[in-house]
């Protein structure tokens, strides 16, 4: 199977656009996503189906927070941070976020510049983002010890229901491990870059797939589907 | 140059993504803030929700550049998420009922 379209599937111009342009791809008996290669396709669908487990997760959260009769921990106190004398409400959490958008920025202008075939723009962005990731899985194992300190755990805490510690560690720790993976791809990825692999074609270790230069937009997809999870565990487990 | 689609990918002047980086600080600033000024009730969630959806907007539209991708990638990505509002309902239905026979049976029995 090749791996992007055939030339003419591919010029996207000549075909109808809006809802036309919906009914028009899925039955035209080829492929039905014109525009993206088959590795987006599937990295957009890898993408759905971890949507569907992080709603599980999030879902089983409301579950027995919305069931639970003892009172659930104020984020807000669980998570404040003392500096410099100030008692600050869920500062750790709120700088997290901002270290994760901003790999996702740098993660979104590497692909841009990927497309521009600029080689050492696009690894030292790439390299960037995977620092911003490495802060950010930092800051998150600073805040279990600190919370494992305080006597969280996934059967019972010091503040009220129970619950909290076994959602808190599954969902975080789930996104966590997302985060770990994705870095270690940047990483990979930065090297190939770096290296050349894209403009010679060199064939992968494992794959052995010609290197294209699209692994770097499908990189940056599964980098951003974690920025994205984390504004979704940002206002439904933290703020709410 | 500026937003083509081609074979080789697509072209966006630098400057979207920093203003769409821009707004994401923004938009997180504001969201901290709901909980920094310890704002209550429906206010509270429905500035949180408000936020989140503006957030996660940004980064699929134009991060994951899913503006500029065909309409039968853009279905078949985000109508099924959608699906998962009818789960939360079901499951927001069952802890109802779970809470309200645990008030009943377990409280000062």
């Amino acid at each position: 199977m090749p791996d992007v379209a055939p030339a003419n599937a591919q010029d996207t111009t000549k075909q109808p656009g809006g809802w036309h342009s919906l009914v028009a791809d899925w039955s035209s008996d080829q492929r039905a996503f014109k525009s993206a290669s088959w590795g987006k396709a599937m990295m957009w669908i890898f993408l759905l189906s971890d949507t569907f487990i992080f709603s599980c997760f999030l879902i089983s959260y409301m579950t027995v927070r919305m069931s639970t009769v003892v009172p659930w921990p104020n984020p807000s106190e669980v998570f404040a941070l003392e500096i410099g004398g100030t008692n600050l409400p869920l500062i750790l959490i709120a700088i997290m976020t901002f270290v994760l958008i901003s790999s996702s920025g740098t993660m979104a202008m590497a692909v841009n510049f990927a497309y521009r075939r600029d080689r050492v723009r696009t690894a030292l962005l790439i390299l960037v983002t995977a620092a911003f990731g490495a802060t950010f899985v930092c800051m998150q194992a600073f805040e279990w010890t600190k919370l494992i300190h305080e006597g969280v755990r996934p059967w019972e805490n010091p503040w009220g229901a129970p619950q909290f510690g076994s959602t808190f560690f599954m969902i975080t720790g789930f996104h966590g491990t997302h985060v770990t993976i994705g870095v270690i791809f940047l990483l990979i990825i930065a090297r190939k870059v770096w290296r050349g692999d894209f403009d010679q074609q060199r064939k992968g270790f494992f794959t052995s797939r010609k290197g294209r230069w699209e692994i770097v937009e499908i990189t940056g997809l599964y980098w951003h589907f974690v920025d994205l999870v984390w504004v979704f565990i940002f206002a439904l487990f933290y703020l709410w | 140059m500026a937003h083509a689609t081609t074979p080789e990918g697509q072209q966006h002047p630098i400057r979207l993504y920093l203003i769409v980086w821009g707004w994401l600080f923004v938009l997180s600033a504001c969201s901290y803030l709901v909980d920094y000024f310890h704002l209550h009730g429906i206010l509270r969630w429905s500035l949180i929700l408000l936020f989140m959806a503006l957030k996660a907007g940004l980064i699929i539209a134009v991060f994951m550049h899913m503006a500029w991708e065909r309409l039968a990638l853009a279905y078949a990505i985000l109508l099924p998420p959608l699906v998962v509002l009818v789960f939360v309902s079901i499951m927001a239905f069952e802890a109802d009922y779970t809470l309200f026979t645990r008030e009943v049976f377990f409280r000062g029995g």
